[in-house]
């Protein structure tokens, strides 16, 4: 099973020029819980080539929303940057495998 | 108890011209509008130019002073013209000259700049934000165009100068809205929150492209109104709405402190409004405003050919490879060793997220973008020159039959000029918040 499967919504976006933030809207407390247990942030940040402690992990149980933030894979705009406005990012973890 | 109304969340996007004018009706203590943001790369600020063309913000502008006219309370725009460097103020202000002599009004116009000079920042010293890139005192001169970030303060003495339109370069999204309810002593965490709820306009709630908002803070919290028919508040789409955009859905750092939400309560007042109290703000023990910066990182020339030939469709990634093999020994032959970057982005399979991507799905078809990016243009456009022939007729194979790629344009290269970056993600402290920043009163 895959993230996908099972939440309403991955968004990724910039949080300005240096940082991305990825917002995972599980829509029901048991479609949270999957996530909170089953997705880790180790496995976040290889899908993304990230250091693992640089990324900020948020449970965020009220909104039913898992979100991470870490500094842009690429600085936003830069010669390598290949998406303006970090949306794409958002897919790749759909598409992460769960626990 | 301040009453701001907020159109839509930047000039430029859009407003319900029926949501406004209740809006309007309301009574509102200030409008303010956010002009501009990051989030469109570094070419705005870098070349100092608006996002938006100058009619259709003429247009959307001229709206708002009417509003403004109507309403008989001040109209704050930040951030103007997208970059809010001085550039974008003068752009603004004669945008603005124009539609009140076409309209018969009159109003006094105050401005406030926000440029650096990049020599004088240069000596300045900065602190480095969490994930700012490694810079010199050269890559700062470098910069075309610096600004800082105004807060509240600056706003509140723009405010106090009694003008009718205030025309702020590079702000924070949430100083235009916050200054004038801290002025009159609501409470400060409601402010801070309200105003960055409100930032985005209509975002917060339902029908968010609707984007007319009425933000009503006070000495204990602040309540939030959709403006337009469909859009509702509800206190999930109230609190979801920190996460936007927000590194940190709690924490929200400004030139004179933080505010911290974690102990903040949303209830629903009806249908469409939402009340929020329990966030609280932390003061600085230093003043510190961040600082913008972009500087020509190249210049660029870009090509696209597309394929349709399932043998080549499968294989594209090969094809690439070897066509900036070969290429790069042409470039050198033909012109010397050259400082350049050239890559060649798989469109329907890699472009979007590079070797990141593990498994895209199979395609009918691929595009090739071709980014060549050099110190000037012509060396740009003539090293992207000598990729033609490749992009053309390159086969995978010395024994296949020579190909033929599809090419939509004649030229090929289209020369897009120069390719700018960003490199300050840094503060500075100020001893007095007006230190960076120049205000004007105009006549």
């Amino acid at each position: 099973m895959i993230v996908r499967d099972v939440v309403t919504k991955v968004r990724s976006k910039n949080a300005g020029p240096f940082w991305l933030t990825i917002d995972i809207f599980c829509g029901t407390p048991d479609a949270f819980a999957r996530i909170r247990d089953g997705l880790s942030t180790d496995r976040v940040a290889t899908a993304l080539a990230a250091d693992p402690a640089a990324i900020k992990r948020f449970d965020i149980a009220p909104l039913h929303v898992v979100k991470f933030s870490l500094p842009r894979p690429t600085v936003q705009g830069a010669l390598d940057d290949r998406d303006m406005h970090g949306a794409g990012w958002a897919p790749l973890i759909a598409e992460l495998d769960l626990n | 108890m301040t009453r701001i109304l907020i159109p839509s969340g930047a000039l430029g996007l859009g407003y319900d011209q029926t949501a406004l004018d209740r809006g309007v009706a309301a009574r509102p203590d200030l409008i303010a509008i956010d002009g501009g943001s990051t989030d469109s790369g570094p070419s705005y600020l870098g070349r100092g130019l608006s996002k938006y063309t100058r009619a259709g913000t003429k247009a959307e502008w001229a709206g708002l002073i009417r509003a403004r006219q109507a309403a008989g309370c001040p109209l704050v725009i930040g951030t103007a013209g997208t970059c809010g460097t001085d550039s974008t103020v003068d752009w603004l202000v004669d945008i603005t000259r124009e539609i009140l002599a076409e309209e018969g009004l009159t109003a006094t116009i105050a401005t406030l700049k926000c440029e650096q000079d990049p020599a004088q920042i240069a000596r300045t010293t900065l602190t480095a934000l969490p994930g700012a890139p490694d810079i010199d005192a050269d890559t700062i001169a470098d910069c075309t165009h610096i600004v800082a970030l105004a807060g509240a303060e600056q706003i509140m003495a723009a405010l106090d100068t009694g003008a009718d339109i205030i025309i702020a370069g590079r702000t924070t999204d949430t100083a235009i809205i916050a200054a004038l309810p801290l002025q009159r002593g609501d409470h400060a965490g409601a402010v801070w929150h309200g105003a960055k709820v409100g930032e985005c306009g209509a975002l917060c709630a339902t029908n968010p492209q609707s984007g007319v908002l009425l933000l009503d803070t006070d000495a204990d919290g602040f309540t939030v109104t959709p403006l337009a028919d469909g859009a509702c508040a509800t206190p999930h789409t109230v609190s979801a709405h920190m996460l936007y955009e927000n590194s940190d859905p709690f924490i929200l750092h400004e030139p004179g402190g933080y505010l911290d939400v974690t102990d903040a309560t949303y209830t629903a007042i009806d249908d469409r409004s939402v009340r929020v109290t329990g966030a609280e703000w932390h003061i600085a023990d230093a003043y510190t405003v961040k600082l913008e910066g972009a500087r020509i990182a190249g210049y660029q020339t870009v090509a696209l050919v597309t394929i349709r030939d399932p043998h080549y469709v499968a294989n594209a990634a090969a094809w690439c490879d070897d066509i900036l093999q070969k290429h790069a020994a042409k470039v050198t032959a033909r012109m010397g060793p050259q400082d350049y970057d050239c890559q060649l982005r798989i469109i329907g399979q890699t472009a979007t997220l590079g070797a990141l991507d593990h498994s895209p799905a199979p395609a009918s078809e691929v595009g090739v973008l071709a980014i060549v990016t050099a110190a000037d243009q012509t060396t740009a456009h003539d090293i992207a020159k000598l990729l033609n022939p490749y992009l053309l007729h390159h086969p995978l194979t010395r024994d296949e039959e020579q190909p033929t790629f599809a090419f939509p344009f004649s030229p090929p290269e289209i020369d897009k000029g120069a390719a700018y970056a960003f490199v300050l993600h840094h503060v500075m402290t100020l001893k007095d918040p007006m230190d960076a920043f120049r205000l004007e009163v105009l006549a």
